[in-house]
């Protein structure tokens, strides 16, 4: 083991220079630049699916801001998501206004709705409000089915869209631009998102997750924060549902039942509750997984879904982004012990 | 004359609070023995301890000869061991009669019909209100049926967590007659904590004195009742 | 007025389903306060399970009772084995490994038998003597048999010493282990009578909706809202809640929105017991004011 007397390699001496900030900081720089590079890479296929990864991201992120920080429940953001799908495919179909004013305009809906389910549903605590958003998502495909709704919705059958083009004098592909245009959304939010926890809002969501009570007693008014997280994540899900809905350049009733709820549930386990970096792990796992495992058989993809919750919430708790947490700690401590050692309690 | 419960380097501990350091203690078949102590000093951890309720143990506990440290509570309660917990512990939503019969779950023998009669006829109040829901009785009939729902189990031992507290004078006087008629009568063995040090080694043959999880006195109850330190620090006088 | 006693009594004999349903969830729910997700594919399963033994031959009622010993077994060694672990674990991890429970069980239904739908028998012959305008012979005999399962079910936890010990359990697990119950055990019961209870509302139902691996899945919603309505801590406010949803939903599908939007009414009564009186008909306040 080493010691601070013992000479290290001058590699690992410069590594173990370096603070965490800094660390942290040129591993961001690095993928964002493979990020931009990406869609100059890869096939047109590959880059709908990297794509489908940031639309996922995004909606995670939002489930990720209710479960993991505030310690609310949804078995339902399926719904959100497909509001906001509908919302862009709506507005496209219906009128005039152009692709990127609709996404704000299913972000500001999400927002609105997500508040007011919030609301009565967050009087409910636990298995309750996991109950009440169970009953969300199974409402959702057969209140889109509904009949007196079709002129609206295009019923069963759903709704055409057509893929935004690049805007013209820029030498990208329309998958190219769309992808562009996802990340766009994906940065800021994640940056606003970052901002959010970590400053008082933040400090008052974990306060509320961990000591509900004591939090009202601070003068935190709790109903109104609860209700006002369901509604960010909510507008966080739908504006990943408008982008969703123009990549797919379709909408219909089925996609959006509650297996796709459960598809984001699946998503924050494996990524890591209340992390950032865990709604990215999260949406690449529920991106990839189906589309290999459908091949096996139609059943596959839900039995492997089902086993990974469970395995995860035992094995892993903390999900991929965790264990990756676990391991930089463990590199940390192995490239300066001095720094690692006072990460380790006192000495009885 | 044999020991119906001793413990041997008893520790236990909540999480990673240590709580009893290394406690020795016997009760003898038979006997009445009380532990006393000031809040916090570990006298409900050591009952709990012995039913291995809810802390880590270390150390050996014997009942009856056998170990019985690492079972399971229920299992250690089969054996002959009722427990009267803190805060008595009764099933408020259902009846006194059905407290009672939970007690006697585990008897697999003939004579539950006739420990119903003994059990009332220590507490006639109990048999007026026996299909009265157990919340609405008083505190002091709350108890009765607390230690009559551990004698419904034919104990050889009886644990008693407290059962003065929160108790008008009277009624404490009265449990405390019956219990010593049971301890006479019965022949039932019993361990009791208790703050009311008074009442305690009135009714104790021998008391131990606990102190943040170290005993540091025992002996008979009259000795431990004379002794000087003790009747100033928890004797009042 | 005719059509609408038939609405009234049809909805009467669903809601038979659904406060089988509640009542389990509840049963689950005073044990161990967590609520089963995997209720509804549990009995889906079962259903399946009594289907394969009449396509090989059984008769019905042999298949019936094979399908009941099934389910006790299958919803105890559930709780022993996959449940058993997480008792101690925060609310989220515990509704996550129910939700998986649901998945696997359902992508087993669908990976043994098949995504397409499958008739399911009735034991009541359709010309049978208790059928009427108002309620088909198989409504009548679901109402039976629904209540023939709570009159057992009644009379298990009133008089029977393993019910008394289920209810202290219940109440109280630590206190129980105090008189030596075996309460992992009973735990374990309380699962399996569960799915009993929920295999018998999958046999009933399966004749009316067809069996299909998701079968379950609105009613599950149903039996909650029925839950939630009689007040969840509340077994028999539950059975009642369960019966005034079928009235109520059958209803609604008949006069009020039509009969494609049902699950929004039992979302609909959902958030309005909430918005109105969460604690339900019966039941003790389950909300935390703070």
């Amino acid at each position: 083991m080493a010691t601070l007397d013992t000479p290290r390699p001058a590699a690992v001496a410069l590594l173990a220079g370096l603070s965490l900030g800094r660390w942290k900081l040129i591993g961001l720089a690095a993928v964002l630049a493979a990020a931009c590079a990406l869609p100059f890479v890869v096939s047109s296929y590959q880059l709908l699916l990297a794509t489908q990864v940031l639309v996922y991201a995004i909606a995670l992120l939002g489930l990720n801001i209710l479960t993991g920080y505030n310690g609310q429940f949804s078995l339902g953001h399926g719904a959100f998501y497909a509001i906001g799908a509908y919302t862009t495919a709506i507005l496209l179909d219906k009128t005039g206004i152009p692709y990127w004013v609709t996404i704000p305009l299913a972000g500001a809906l999400c927002l609105v709705a997500g508040f007011l389910f919030g609301l009565p549903a967050l009087r409910l605590e636990g298995h309750y409000l996991a109950l009440a958003t169970f009953a969300l998502a199974i409402a959702t495909p057969q209140l889109l089915k509904y009949k007196h709704f079709d002129y609206l919705t295009g019923g069963v059958q759903g709704i055409v869209i057509t893929a935004p083009d690049a805007p013209s004098g820029l030498p990208l592909r329309s998958d190219q631009w769309f992808y562009f245009f996802c990340l766009a959304w994906t940065l800021p939010l994640f940056v606003v998102g970052w901002n959010l926890l970590r400053g008082r809002t933040g400090r008052a969501l974990l306060a509320i997750r961990d000591h509900p009570m004591a939090a009202a007693t601070m003068g935190i008014d709790t109903a109104l924060y609860k209700s006002l997280t369901f509604g960010v994540s909510a507008m966080y899900t739908g504006i990943a549902g408008a982008l969703g809905a123009l990549l797919a350049q379709f909408v219909s009733p089925d996609s959006f039942d509650f297996f796709l709820s459960v598809r984001f549930l699946v998503g924050i386990v494996v990524g890591g509750l209340a992390s950032m970096t865990g709604a990215f792990f999260g949406a690449i796992f529920i991106e990839f997984v189906p589309n290999i495992a459908e091949e096996i058989s139609k059943a596959v993809p839900q039995a492997i879904y089902g086993a990974m919750l469970i395995i995860f919430i035992y094995f892993m708790p903390t999900g991929v982004a965790g264990l990756l947490r676990l391991l930089g700690a463990r590199l940390r401590r192995l490239a300066s012990p001095a720094a690692g050692r006072s990460h380790l309690p006192p000495a009885r | 004359m044999s020991a119906i419960l001793e413990t041997f380097g008893l520790s236990a501990a909540y999480g990673p609070t240590q709580v009893l350091q290394s406690i020795d203690l016997a009760v003898e078949q038979g006997g009445i023995v009380t532990l006393l102590g000031a809040n916090g000093a570990g006298k409900t951890t050591t009952l709990r301890a012995v039913c291995n309720m809810m802390v880590r143990l270390g150390g050996e506990i014997r009942f009856d000869g056998e170990r019985i440290d690492g079972k399971a509570t229920e299992d250690i309660v089969r054996l002959g061991i009722g427990h009267v917990p803190e805060g008595r512990g009764t099933f408020v939503s259902l009846s006194v009669e059905e407290n009672l019969r939970l007690g006697a779950y585990t008897r697999r023998d003939k004579l539950v019909a006739r420990d119903f009669e003994r059990v009332y006829g220590y507490f006639p109040r109990l048999q007026e209100r026996r299909n009265q829901q157990a919340g609405t009785l008083s505190g002091g009939e709350q108890q009765m049926l607390a230690i009559s729902r551990a004698l419904m189990l034919r104990p050889k031992l009886l644990l008693l967590d407290e059962p003065s507290f929160g108790l008008a004078p009277l009624v404490v006087q009265e449990i405390f007659r019956i219990l010593r008629a049971i301890n006479e009568q019965d022949g039932v063995s019993m361990l009791l904590v208790e703050q009311n040090a008074n009442i305690a080694l009135a009714l104790a043959h021998r008391a131990y004195l606990l102190e943040t999880g170290r005993i540091i006195m025992h002996g008979p109850s009259a000795a431990i009742g004379a002794d000087e330190t003790v009747r100033r620090a928890y004797l009042g006088y | 007025m005719q059509a609408f006693l038939h609405q009234v009594l049809s909805g009467f004999a669903t809601g038979g389903i659904y406060a089988s349903i509640a009542l389990a969830l509840v049963m689950i729910y005073q044990t161990t306060h967590h609520v089963n997700f995997a209720q509804g594919e549990m009995a889906t399963f079962s259903t399946y399970m009594a289907w394969k033994m009449i396509n090989l031959g059984f008769s019905y009622w042999l298949a019936f009772l094979l399908t009941l010993v099934f389910a006790f077994v299958l919803g105890g060694a559930i709780e022993r084995l996959i449940v058993r672990p997480f008792y101690k674990a925060p609310v989220l991890s515990v509704v996550a490994v129910f939700i998986g429970l649901l998945l696997i069980i359902n992508s087993l239904s669908g990976a043994l038998f098949t995504f397409t739908i499958k008739p399911f028998p009735s034991p009541f012959p359709s010309d049978a003597w208790y059928g009427s305008r108002y309620l088909s012979s198989h409504e009548v005999g679901m109402i039976f048999v629904t209540f023939a399962v709570l009159a057992v079910v009644f009379v298990f936890f009133r008089f029977t010493p393993l019910g008394l010990a289920m209810r202290a359990v219940a109440e109280n697990p630590v206190s129980s282990r105090l008189v030596g119950i075996r309460v992992g055990w009973m735990l374990a019961l309380g699962w399996g009578l569960a799915g009993l209870i929920g295999a018998v509302a999958g046999t009933m139902t399966a004749p009316v909706v067809y069996l299909d691996p998701n079968m379950m899945f609105g009613i599950l919603l149903y039996g909650f809202a029925g839950a939630l309505l009689g007040g969840v801590d509340n077994a028999w406010g539950a059975v009642i809640g369960g019966f005034i949803v079928g009235v109520l939903q059958n209803l609604a599908g008949a006069y009020v929105v039509g009969t494609e939007l049902m699950v929004t009414v039992a979302l609909g009564i959902i958030i309005g017991i909430l918005v109105i009186k969460p604690s339900g008909l019966f039941g003790r306040t389950i909300v935390t004011r703070v």
